[in-house]
């Protein structure tokens, strides 16, 4: 295939292209979240240390 | 091999066993989608009918798969948390919520963007795409229950039952929507439907879906350490986790 | 079933039916709203009875659907708030059958004057005589499903912040199958067309709802009470 077949999806590009960069960002936005809401569960255990609300 | 399950349902483990497969799931699924991706892009052929747009099939049918795969996977081990008051059942349920949610609007977006060139609209009520719709308000539901309920015990165990509930009627609804799809739709054929796939075209399909599967795994896997640590009561493994 | 049991399922009827009529002004809601939400659609359309013929069905069900939410949320509202529904709980009667028993009441009160009306509505958005008697049963059998559904989305929202609209959230995916096979019905019946099939679906919607539903709401309820 072509380099400019490609990048013109045999002339659907419009319709190829968003749906695999909304995808990707779907992906992406996955572990950037998952990863957030690790940190943000670690950081509320430490609170919860803290604050002595966790038992012996 | 039931100590085995007990060892692994016991939090700390699972905490540190989840930290160190996590990175192994992530990368093995990102060379797979990679792989995927040139396989669809590039090696496949264009097909006779629909040219080179058939390839968002290999975006919109792993979604698609994804979101209905990870809906059973919550209710399966909502139902288990349920039964067996086991939390790390809960927190893979909780887990699983955002991430099905997530896949279910990128099966809604891509259908639409599929449609437009084959059907001529942005949207269409056929079967599949109002199937996909309403397993996403599904999961909204369940996301908002969750959120509404501040003891994260009760969040738990009301979720579950609505997981169950959830899970029980997505093959009628399924069926419901295709039998009045099939009322209003007389001749045309859904074309949703991979067409006649060959071998080259199928391969990057399979292995996308792999791709996907694994990279859900190490999603989970990361957001149930999260929520393993918030249902936590008692201060010893977690001081050691902190340290 | 034990006797004692038989009659707590019965005073607790009668004892719902007895407190709604106090206050009937509030039974009279699902009913008033269902006459407004049909009334908006010529409005917002057509006043024409041809054109309204055509949605008529769904116009019809989807009314239905909205006013049978809208009273789902008061099922246990006032009985979680006065203490009443930790004694049903408590009490040692299987809360299975007492959560069907409030469920039935519920629906003496907000779904069946929807069925009563609802020949005059239909006329009113076009419907042929003919097919009134699909209208009646087909809401007959959907009004009492959706009381079964509305039980588990009350029983698992009791007592949270906007709970009512939660409860709509929850509970309309799951009605959708009935509202395709009810307005389908409707749309046969219209058409002078065989309506058995969507009306066993709706028949055998409604069997399903009838033997998990109050197993499900009684465990709801426990969940949201302890």
């Amino acid at each position: 295939m072509s380099l400019s077949q490609f990048f013109s999806m045999g002339g659907y590009a419009v319709f190829v292209w968003p749906a695999y960069a909304i995808t990707l960002t779907v992906l992406v936005g996955n572990v950037l979240a998952a990863r957030a809401s690790h940190r943000r569960a670690l950081e509320e255990a430490r609170r919860r240390l803290g604050m002595g609300e966790l038992a012996r | 091999m039931w100590t085995w399950l007990h060892k692994f349902a016991s939090p700390p483990h699972f905490y540190r066993l989840a930290g160190q497969l996590a990175p192994w799931f992530g990368w093995t699924a990102f060379i797979l989608i990679v792989g995927a991706l040139y396989g669809g892009l590039v090696l496949a052929p264009p097909d006779y009918q629909q040219g080179d747009a058939f390839r968002i099939i290999y975006v919109h049918a792993p979604s698609a798969w994804m979101s209905l795969f990870i809906y059973v996977v919550m209710a399966a081990s909502a139902a288990i948390g349920l039964i067996w008051r086991i939390k790390l059942a809960h927190a893979v349920a909780a887990s699983c919520a955002p991430i099905g949610a997530s896949f279910t609007f990128a099966a809604l977006a891509t259908g639409a963007l599929w449609g437009q060139p084959m059907w001529g609209t942005w949207w269409v009520w056929d079967a599949r795409l109002t199937s996909e719709l309403i397993l996403l308000f599904l999961y909204l539901g369940y996301i908002a229950l969750r959120s509404s309920i501040d003891d994260l015990q009760r969040a738990d165990r009301a979720s579950a039952v609505l997981a169950i509930v959830g899970v029980v009627n997505v093959p009628i609804i399924h069926y419901s929507v295709v039998w009045w799809n099939t009322l209003h739709q007389p001749a045309t054929v859904t074309k949703m439907a991979a067409p006649s796939i060959s071998t080259s075209m199928l391969i990057p399909l399979l292995v996308m879906i792999l791709g996907f599967t694994l990279c859900f795994v190490a999603l989970l896997l990361v957001r149930v350490r999260g929520e393993v640590l918030r249902r936590e009561r008692s201060a010893g493994w977690i001081r050691e986790v902190m340290a | 079933m034990p006797a004692s049991a038989l009659t707590a399922g019965r005073l607790i009827l009668e004892r719902d039916l007895r407190l709604a009529m106090r206050r009937w002004g509030h039974v009279a809601d699902p009913l008033v709203f269902f006459l407004i939400v049909t009334t908006l659609f010529p409005l917002g359309l057509s006043p024409e009875l041809s054109r309204l013929r055509d949605v008529a069905p769904g116009v019809l069900w989807v009314a239905a659907l909205l006013s049978s939410l809208l009273a789902a949320d008061s099922l246990l509202k006032s009985d979680a708030q006065d203490g009443t529904l930790e004694q049903y709980v408590l009490s040692g009667q299987p809360l299975t059958w007492l959560l069907l028993a409030k469920t039935a009441a519920h629906w003496l009160l907000s779904g069946l004057p929807l069925v009563l009306i609802s020949p005059i509505v239909a006329i009113a958005l076009g419907v042929p005589g003919h097919a009134l008697g699909v209208v009646v049963v087909s809401l007959l059998l959907g009004t009492l499903t959706l009381s079964l559904l509305g039980s588990i989305g009350a029983a698992l929202t009791v007592g949270l912040r906007r709970g009512g609209l939660l409860l709509s959230l929850l509970v309309l995916p799951l009605a959708m199958p009935m509202l395709i096979f009810g307005a389908r019905a409707i749309e046969l019946a219209i058409a002078a067309e065989p309506v058995a099939g969507p009306l066993y679906l709706l028949a055998a919607l409604f069997v399903f709802a009838f033997t998990l539903a109050p197993l499900t709401s009684a465990a709801a309820v426990r969940i949201s009470i302890e």
